[in-house]
């Protein structure tokens, strides 16, 4: 590898020697690509026509009313395929076109990386195979239908506790065996170098757009932006664009589960203990002698137990905070958005919702938050409609 | 303690070729792998290759990951780990190898790994999810408490990385037979022949091959190709999986194949 791809001390590239190779190839394609003149030409035109970059900066003025201050919502929902994964997917899925690869593979948790990824291998005329937890096939059924739609195969994970995890260990594996013909289209900006940094560099186009909407729609950078964080990749890309401006709090929100205290969440960040999981030394949620603990949240797109090297680092330097937001204070932020302004946020979105909510009454109401609503809550309607059910 | 070059060079001198089981610690459960290991040398073994089982086993096959869940379930952990390697090593003075995840020697402090794990009688600790790049980490704890170190090389692997990998080698080079996880398969790879050959050239370090040797004709292609060891992991690991009822039938077809194993090198 040319480079170390480390965060502070977070990160490397901790993968059995097989894989090695491949990496270096990833990595040479990578920065012989990303600014070559055609490839962005082509990148940008894509994103522009196809994903419908750039989105919107929407002022959610009911919702503010809400919680006493102004809150602007980013909207990656409103992009083809319902979430900002398309970023990274149209990023990834074209340098692997320029590296004549013609089979992709990726996991998925939520179904909407692997949904991102079975729409570019449709454009592309690329073989698509997702990996997806069993578990998570069962709650994210909507997506697993367009998946197979677009022409990819979906294959059911059973291992660990059939989640994101469980789908990374069987996509790796995959790619073990397949290194020669295959791009595996990571999803988050966590797991081996060089992903975590081709991950954020696609979508670091969330917070230089917020932060220019800013500026031309508000006339001022805002308080706060908020995202929530699984492996990471919307929080990454929008706190990106405000990270050299020390007056914005970066906040980002994990997956608080049933309560942190129940053991039963995956706030990461929050609970968790520096290791090494899926190629990356990054903060874990473990048991005393390093086994990686199962985690519960009602949102499949955050349950998972690491988290990208570079929120590790933002952690630790203070430069942004994380807090997590329980199952019930996302489900009631996914409630509330869709009443007041009559957008479904996806259950993933809805935790960075949940925060806002949480600082009702502690912030003035001049003060503004931007939220990087990273997806849709389509997918999630049935979820909610078992936990919150309307009657009759 | 027996050494990996007393080994090596007793065996040169017999014109034969190391046999490596390889075994998940404790799987099925503590007593029985025990009693699975000492049938395996007595079935021949001339160096044991043992896994700690690990939550998230990314190079393992489906045959070691549900060895990893037996062996976790019946309440495997490292203090247990010591204990059975100290178990092993009072029945025979056998050079023991362990092959684990790097999570596990982190969260455990490195340094106090390798002291502890050698003490017990373990004379080298591969890292599946640690690379050459990065065996820095390791490599002066491991020499400093008197482990061997034991690193990968693997069909996709180029010659000066092969070169790089034999010098930080001091035990024997685990050559992977194909690309791919652990697990038994019906052909042997065809690449392996060249591999061993091309890393013969390279160094003198000790070759051992494994990944996918799951037959006696397997175990002599690879003997013949030049390789100094042959390990042979999934294959066996799925006899204990096949005969988990009958614990007698498990460990007499665990030696049956090890002996024919055992006459093919």
């Amino acid at each position: 590898m040319k480079y170390k791809g480390r965060f502070g001390d977070y990160g490397g590239f901790y993968v059995p020697e097989v894989l090695i190779p491949v990496l270096e190839e990833l990595e040479e394609a990578f920065y012989r690509f990303y600014k070559d003149q055609q490839y962005v030409a082509e990148l940008s035109q894509l994103s522009r026509e196809y994903a419908g970059r750039p989105s919107p900066l929407y002022y959610a003025k009911r919702f503010s009313e809400h919680v006493g201050f102004k809150v602007y919502l980013k909207r990656e929902d409103l992009l083809h395929g319902g979430a900002h994964k398309v970023n990274n997917t149209l990023g990834q899925g074209l340098l692997a076109k320029y590296m004549g690869k013609t089979k992709l593979i990726a996991e998925t948790g939520a179904g909407q990386h692997g949904l991102a990824t079975a729409m570019i291998g449709a454009l592309f005329g690329m073989e698509t195979k997702i990996f997806m937890g069993v578990i998570d096939i069962e709650r994210q059924s909507v997506n697993v239908h367009k998946m197979k739609l677009c022409g990819a195969e979906v294959i059911g994970v059973e291992g660990g506790t059939g989640t994101l995890k469980d789908a990374i260990n069987d996509a790796l594996r995959y790619w073990t065996a397949h290194v020669t013909d295959t791009f595996y289209l990571f999803g988050s900006a966590c797991g081996p170098h060089p992903y975590p940094t081709i991950v954020k560099h696609f979508q670091t186009c969330i917070g230089k757009e917020a932060r220019q909407q800013c500026l031309e729609q508000l006339g001022r950078l805002p308080d706060m932006v908020v995202a929530c964080v699984g492996g990471g990749s919307n929080a990454i890309g929008i706190f990106s664009g405000f990270i050299d401006d020390k007056d914005v709090r970066l906040i980002g929100v994990e997956a608080g589960g049933r309560s942190l205290s129940s053991g039963r969440h995956a706030a990461t960040l929050v609970a968790g203990r520096v290791g090494i999981l899926h190629g990356a030394k990054v903060y874990l949620l473990q048991d005393e002698e390093g086994q990686i603990h199962d985690t519960e949240s009602v949102s499949a797109g955050l349950d998972y137990p690491a988290v990208g090297p570079e929120h590790c680092l933002l952690k630790d330097t203070g430069r942004a905070e994380y807090v997590a937001a329980e199952d019930d204070e996302a489900l009631d932020a996914f409630g509330l958005l869709t009443k007041s302004e009559g957008i479904l946020p996806a259950l993933e979105s809805s935790h960075a919702l949940a925060y806002l909510v949480s600082q009702k009454g502690k912030l003035d109401s001049e003060q503004i938050a931007v939220v990087n609503l990273s997806g849709r809550g389509d997918k999630d309607v049935s979820i909610v409609e078992k936990r919150r059910p309307l009657g009759n | 303690m027996k050494t990996y070059k007393q080994v090596f060079s007793e065996l040169k001198g017999q014109n034969r070729t190391a046999l490596i089981p390889f075994f998940v610690i404790g799987d099925p459960d503590f007593d029985t792998s025990v009693r699975i290991v000492k049938t395996a040398i007595d079935a021949g073994a001339d160096i044991l290759e043992l896994g700690i089982p690990f939550s998230d086993p990314i190079a393992d096959g489906p045959t070691i990951q549900k060895a990893d869940i037996r062996a976790m379930k019946s309440g495997m952990n490292l203090g247990k780990a010591l204990e059975f390697i100290r178990k092993v090593k009072d029945y025979k003075d056998i050079p023991i190898g362990l092959l684990m995840y790097y999570n596990l020697v982190y969260q455990y402090g490195i340094e106090k790994f390798f002291n502890d794990f050698h003490k017990a009688g373990v004379n080298s600790v591969l890292v599946a999810d640690l690379s050459i790049d990065d065996a820095d980490e390791i490599v002066g704890p491991a020499a400093s408490a008197g482990l061997d170190t034991v690193f990968m090389v693997t069909p996709v692997t180029k010659p000066e990385r092969m070169k790089l990998i034999a010098s930080k080698t001091t035990g024997f080079i685990y050559t992977v037979s194909l690309l791919g996880v652990t697990g038994s398969r019906e052909n042997l790879s065809g690449t392996i022949e060249g591999l061993v050959g091309k890393l013969k050239e390279l160094t003198n370090v000790p070759v051992c091959v494994g990944f996918g040797i799951s037959k006696p004709e397997h175990a002599a292609t690879v003997a013949q190709a030049g390789a100094d060891g042959v390990i042979i992991g999934s294959k066996i690991v799925g006899l204990i999986e096949d005969n988990l009822n009958d614990r007698e039938k498990m460990l007499a077809k665990i030696s049956t194949f090890l002996g024919e194993v055992k006459s093919a090198i």
